[in-house]
């Protein structure tokens, strides 16, 4: 890793995103306190984690990577444990460990043993150590993953609840976890920063954004292909066969997409002067009309665009 | 360094051994190893005389197994199961850990050694030993424990395979322990100039326990094996820092 250099302020939930081995959980290790950089500082507040690590660690709670535990303690001594090592006291324990208990729904396991716990219930149990102390930041590597979708749902709602007073650091490689929680994605590929922006801003960076896309019945649409690059350029025309599959015969379609660069979006190439030519379009042509939308832009494009393209680079 | 932390990592630690069959499967064979060298190897009966010599002289060969066995899963188990992670990112030191740990380890062959008083008492129902010698023994053995075990401490923290750490530890522990013997000895003497064949000599973990044994914790000896156990405890707290990337 080189050059990696960001701040997460409160109220921000910055989602770290990259491929396998791009050093996401390398970067959540060294601010979580785990290996010190070999060049570089972590500041937690105005505490620098190498020189008083025990202060910053302690305004950090933090889920590592496959949410390790003491597979022989019980849920509730293994809270405690952790409640007790964060600083916490008597009563203090008791409360932040029922408080748990409740927010994450760990009822039914709390004194069973960790390694007979589920996926599920294990990595939950990890998200509860990791909130017990109601910690300022919280860096938390892969929250959902192993998660049945009920239970992403409630960790989901739990993040975004805590969200306004915490600076929050997740790593996913759930796209749909960006757009769900993150108000900022730092894209991260081959130890570097490739993009840095909100979900909205990096999907903006896709060729789709503000793509339309008509889908019209039969197979005829591919006729007016001169006339459609004509109109708005071949480099910017698409048109895909399809199908609509709602009922048990799919019926054939075409997907007519226009490409819109963010440039060119006063020359007549706007969603919705292209929106409305092609529904003229289709008018004359007696077609039905079959869908109409507007791309916001996909991430796992930009995504796919970025990571590749900084890999080539090294 | 924290006293509270150190504590509720012993704590930790020390629960952890009763949760597991290794606090029972220990102090069985412990118990029994001990029996059968005291009373049969060591031919206690046979010796007619009040003391607990014919036990403790084979406690360096016992703990050159069984301490290695406790201590083996104290790092390398942590590294396996990733939860060195979670350890090392609560707000405590490496060097508590470390600490706690080996408390907790220590505190535990105390308890061993403390199932032993049994037969304190049996010497002293059956003759009039000298228990200040006996006391001094105990020390030493409980000194030598602490010595084995910081190696052992150090050494599970080297590999995450806690059957390399068990091997690395006994093969260790028991090259610091031959130095003392004559055989070895007279080995270096004529290939290493004398103040270094002292120096090498007066690290037998052997050498010190035996002059314990005699009855007399001297000064020497004590910093001897106090001196050992930081500095193992030292290492440790290195290499931890130095493995915990891998």
């Amino acid at each position: 890793m080189a050059g990696l250099s960001f701040a997460v302020g409160r109220g921000e939930v910055l989602g770290l995103l990259g491929p396998n081995g791009a050093g996401k959980s390398t970067t959540m290790k060294i601010i979580a306190g785990f290996l010190a950089p070999s060049a570089g500082t972590v500041h937690v507040g105005d505490v620098d984690m190498s020189r008083q690590p025990i202060i910053a660690k302690r305004q950090i709670g933090y889920l590592a990577e496959g949410a390790p535990a003491y597979q022989e303690m019980t849920t509730l001594g293994f809270l405690r444990f952790v409640a007790a090592a964060r600083g916490l006291k008597g009563a203090h324990i008791d409360r932040a460990v029922r408080r748990m208990v409740e927010l994450i729904h760990l009822e039914q396991v709390i004194h069973q043993t960790i390694e007979t716990l589920s996926k599920g219930f294990r990595r939950r149990v990890g998200l509860a150590q990791a909130l017990l102390h109601d910690a300022p930041i919280l860096i938390l590597d892969e929250p959902t993953d192993g998660l049945d979708p009920n239970q992403k749902y409630e960790v989901r709602s739990l993040i975004r609840d805590m969200a306004a007073d915490k600076a929050i650091v997740l790593s996913t490689h759930l796209l749909e976890e960006v757009d769900a929680l993150c108000t900022r994605a730092l894209v991260v590929a081959a130890g570097r920063i490739v993009a840095d922006g909100t979900p909205l801003a990096l999907r903006a960076r896709s060729r789709w954004h503000n793509a339309v896309t008509m889908i019209v019945e039969g197979e005829a649409a591919e006729t007016l292909r001169p006339h459609l690059n004509a109109q708005f350029g071949d480099q910017r025309v698409e048109i895909q066969p399809t199908s609509l599959e709602v009922t048990a015969t799919p019926v054939p379609a075409m997907a007519i997409t226009v490409f819109a660069a963010p440039d060119e979006l006063g020359k007549g190439l706007s969603p919705q002067h292209v929106a409305e030519a092609l529904q003229s379009m289709g008018r004359n042509q007696g077609w039905r009309t079959l869908g109409l939308y507007v791309d916001p832009g996909r991430l796992d494009d930009v995504f796919r665009d970025l990571t590749i393209r900084a890999q080539e680079r090294t | 360094m924290r006293i509270a932390p150190v504590a509720l990592i012993a704590k930790r630690e020390l629960i952890s051994y009763f949760t597991t069959p290794i606090a029972y499967v220990f102090l069985t064979i412990f118990l029994a190893l001990n029996g059968v060298f005291g009373f049969y190897l060591g031919n206690f009966i046979a010796r007619d005389q009040a003391d607990l010599d014919a036990f403790f002289q084979f406690h360096p060969w016992l703990y050159l197994v069984l301490i290695p066995a406790l201590s083996m899963r104290l790092w390398a188990e942590e590294r396996r199961s990733g939860s060195l992670e979670l350890l090392l990112t609560l707000p405590v030191s490496t060097a508590e850990c470390v600490l706690g740990k080996f408390l907790a380890a220590w505190s535990f062959t105390l308890l061993a050694l403390a199932g032993t008083l049994p037969m304190w008492v049996t010497v002293n129902y059956l003759g009039q030993p000298d228990n200040g010698a006996i006391a001094a023994a105990y020390v030493g053995s409980f000194l030598l424990a602490g010595a084995i075990l910081a190696v052992g401490c150090c050494l599970s923290a080297v590999t995450k395979n806690q059957v390399v750490a068990f091997i690395a530890t006994a093969v260790v522990c028991l090259a610091v322990m031959l130095l003392g013997f004559h055989v070895v000895i007279d080995t270096i003497e004529g290939m290493l100039p004398s103040m270094l064949v002292d120096v090498i000599t007066t690290q037998s973990f052997f050498m010190h326990f035996n002059s314990i044994r005699r009855g007399v914790v001297s000064g020497p000896d004590l910093l001897f094996f106090l001196t050992t156990i930081v500095f193992w405890l030292y290492a440790n707290v290195v290499v931890i820092e130095y493995k915990k990337s891998d």
